[in-house]
């Protein structure tokens, strides 16, 4: 009993720590941004007075961490132009090429100041903000970065969902057919079948898609989601690799199993080879593919991302390319990785408490 | 070796020529001066897989594009496949705090990050390029290739013969490269045909979004994007980058998974 809590513990700090530096490096991608984030996002022919409002509107006008380690750019200027006269700047261009970058090295070293700024610092101000469920205001529409991630979350959960459904009624009967009749025709077309399923990146198998039931035989509409059938091409597409991988996973965990006791014994007793296969065999055959399923949900959450691009579906995806970095509005770029992030994390450690339940063997050792 | 393997070989061994003889094939100039009389020919004799949108042969920009999908996929496989390798081995190796730090908590940050979520955000913010997208695939991919080096690294050194060396004292560098890694490397090679497989697909994948290589560079993703507004009328503009990346990708997958199964004997049986 000890041992659990305290493993459960350990998990759950891990879990904790794992969310603490994501959303960390989260929230200082923003200082990647070449140049000035402000001056990027009103462009060059702002005026100093519209970048600076802008900067006190956004918090963009506080330092960016609780210290900075970096060169004051007057003296730097200073000390080169003192140092290097231009003439014999150009022969050691030429000739000293390491001795160069080692002197600009040294160089550095001396102009750079260590500068602590105490606790009002632009990391600490989104951390106090996501604590309050605030993620900041748009940069572009001025909006809670929030609501607009709250309207769309579920549309990209929806897909996602609709998703592994497509794939999970094509993999479980495929798989096995493909794994009690190993070698044969079926075994070989659902080997085919993963092969592409993994290899055909959702960008070709979407618009394809669109192109046989849109435009060929208009049985769906190309984008949107309009109507409930809408969601249909897109789970198709998003869900094609996972159907792949899954019908590979449930294939080899049938064969596995058939060689185990229990069927043996089953089928002495009279079970019908259906029975056999489908209440034992694939009862235990599943376990690894549940953690498969689970794992791979974070992984069609960042696929929709592509996915939702080619059906113009108004979910997560969508909202970080076309609102977030088209519009160099990195305020929502940090909201919507920071969302689909910390969703996977979560379904993962979900799956992984799920895994640990179903076989007691895991949780044991 | 299974004969999907010695297939995926000899794809990948004609894209290879393909993309170092470029010029041989394609002109740079079709791929990338766009002819404007000349938009959306459906495939011809003297345009063997039609012109796009704006004009630029479609055979040429596929031809070209196989150097940037390889050049993309091969540094990035060597890249993160060493980075990764020196975290993995040594993590396996050490034991301990070291080993606790980092498969504990770095691999799990970064595994954190759905993947290719975090490359779309590094090069979003970075801006977009193609030493910048490099740098995101290897961020992203050095993972995969610690945890299968910890995993090997901790297996074999446990081996009668690393104990040997370590009574005739050899140096824990020594044994990590003289004994362990030579032993080790087998899942590696695996893991790396399936990491080209990745990255192809990530570059294709980022250049699909607009955050690969700007054009008119011709890459496959990109030509793909391209071909987003034009597919229903002219197909041969989807198709054929289309079939250029599902061809890559299915080749490296076809060498890794028979590599696997060639190297892991309890497969092989089955």
């Amino acid at each position: 009993m000890k041992y659990k809590v305290i493993n459960i513990l350990r998990q759950f700090g891990l879990l904790v720590l794992v969310v603490w530096t994501v959303v960390s490096l989260v929230t200082l991608l923003i200082e990647l941004v070449p140049g000035d984030p402000a001056v990027a996002i009103l462009g060059e022919n702002a005026t100093p007075e519209q970048i600076d409002s802008f900067r006190l509107k956004h918090g963009l006008d506080k330092p960016a961490f609780f210290f900075t380690y970096s060169r004051d750019p007057e003296l730097y200027r200073g000390i080169r132009e003192f140092e290097q006269q231009p003439k014999e700047k150009e022969r050691r261009n030429e000739q000293w090429f390491v001795s160069n970058a080692v002197e600009d090295l040294l160089v550095d070293l001396r102009v750079r100041e260590f500068r602590w700024h105490g606790t009002d610092n632009r990391y600490m101000n989104y951390w106090t903000g996501v604590l309050h469920g605030d993620l900041g205001n748009s940069f572009k529409t001025d909006t809670p970065v929030l609501n607009l991630i709250l309207e769309r979350y579920p549309n990209t959960i929806k897909l996602a969902l609709a998703a592994m459904f497509i794939a999970i009624l094509i993999a479980i009967p495929l798989g096995v057919l493909a794994g009690t009749r190993k070698g044969s025709l079926v075994d070989n077309f659902s080997s085919f079948f993963a092969l592409l399923g993994i290899s055909l990146p959702t960008f070709v198998i979407g618009p394809f898609l669109v192109y046989l039931f849109a435009v060929k035989i208009q049985i769906f509409s190309a984008t949107g989601s309009l109507y409930p059938e809408d969601i249909v091409l897109p789970a198709v597409t998003l869900g094609a690799a996972l159907s792949a991988i899954l019908t590979r996973m449930v294939r080899s965990s049938v064969i596995e199993e058939l060689g185990e006791d229990y069927v043996r014994t089953a089928r002495a007793k009279g079970l019908s080879e259906r029975t056999v296969i489908y209440k034992h065999v694939l009862k235990n055959g599943l376990i690894p593919v549940v953690t498969i399923l689970g794992l791979q949900l974070g992984v069609l959450l960042a696929g929709s991302i592509i996915t939702e691009k080619i059906f113009a579906w108004p979910g997560l995806g969508l909202l970080l390319l076309d609102e977030g970095i088209a519009k160099r509005d990195y305020r929502l770029v940090q909201g919507c990785v920071l969302a689909i992030s910390v969703t996977y994390i979560f379904a993962n450690a979900l799956t992984d408490w799920i895994y640990r339940r179903l076989d007691p063997r895991i949780r044991l050792s | 070796m299974n004969r999907l393997a010695y297939i995926g070989f000899a794809i990948i061994a004609v894209i290879v020529v393909t993309a170092v003889f470029a010029p041989l094939f394609a002109s740079w100039d079709a791929a990338t001066v766009p002819d404007t009389a000349l938009r959306l020919a459906p495939p011809s004799g003297t345009h063997w897989f039609g012109t796009d949108v704006l004009g630029y042969d479609v055979f040429s920009r596929v031809v070209y594009g196989a150097r940037i999908s390889l050049q993309v996929g091969v540094t990035v496989t060597i890249i993160s496949a060493i980075f990764g390798m020196i975290i993995g081995a040594v993590a396996g190796f050490y034991g301990g705090f070291i080993d606790k730090f980092l498969s504990g908590y770095l691999f799990n940050v970064f595994l954190a990050f759905p993947g290719l979520l975090l490359a779309i955000a590094l090069v979003a913010f970075l801006g977009a390029g193609l030493g910048k997208m490099i740098l995101a695939l290897c961020i992203i991919g050095w993972v995969g290739y610690a945890r299968v080096m910890r995993g090997q690294v901790l297996k074999v050194r446990e081996f009668d013969f690393v104990q040997a060396a370590r009574a005739l004292g050899a140096s824990n560098l020594r044994i990590l490269f003289i004994h362990i890694l030579p032993n080790a490397i087998q899942p590696l090679i695996v893991q790396a045909s399936l990491g080209m497989a990745g990255a192809v697909l990530s570059e294709a994948s980022l250049s699909f979004l607009g955050l690969g290589i700007p054009p008119p560079t011709p890459s496959w993703g990109t030509m793909i994007e391209d071909a987003r507004t034009t597919y229903t009328i002219a197909p041969h503009t989807l198709l054929f980058p289309g079939l250029a990346i599902a061809l890559t990708v299915l080749a490296f997958n076809f060498i890794g998974d028979g590599l696997r199964e060639y190297l892991d004997p309890k497969q092989r049986r089955r």
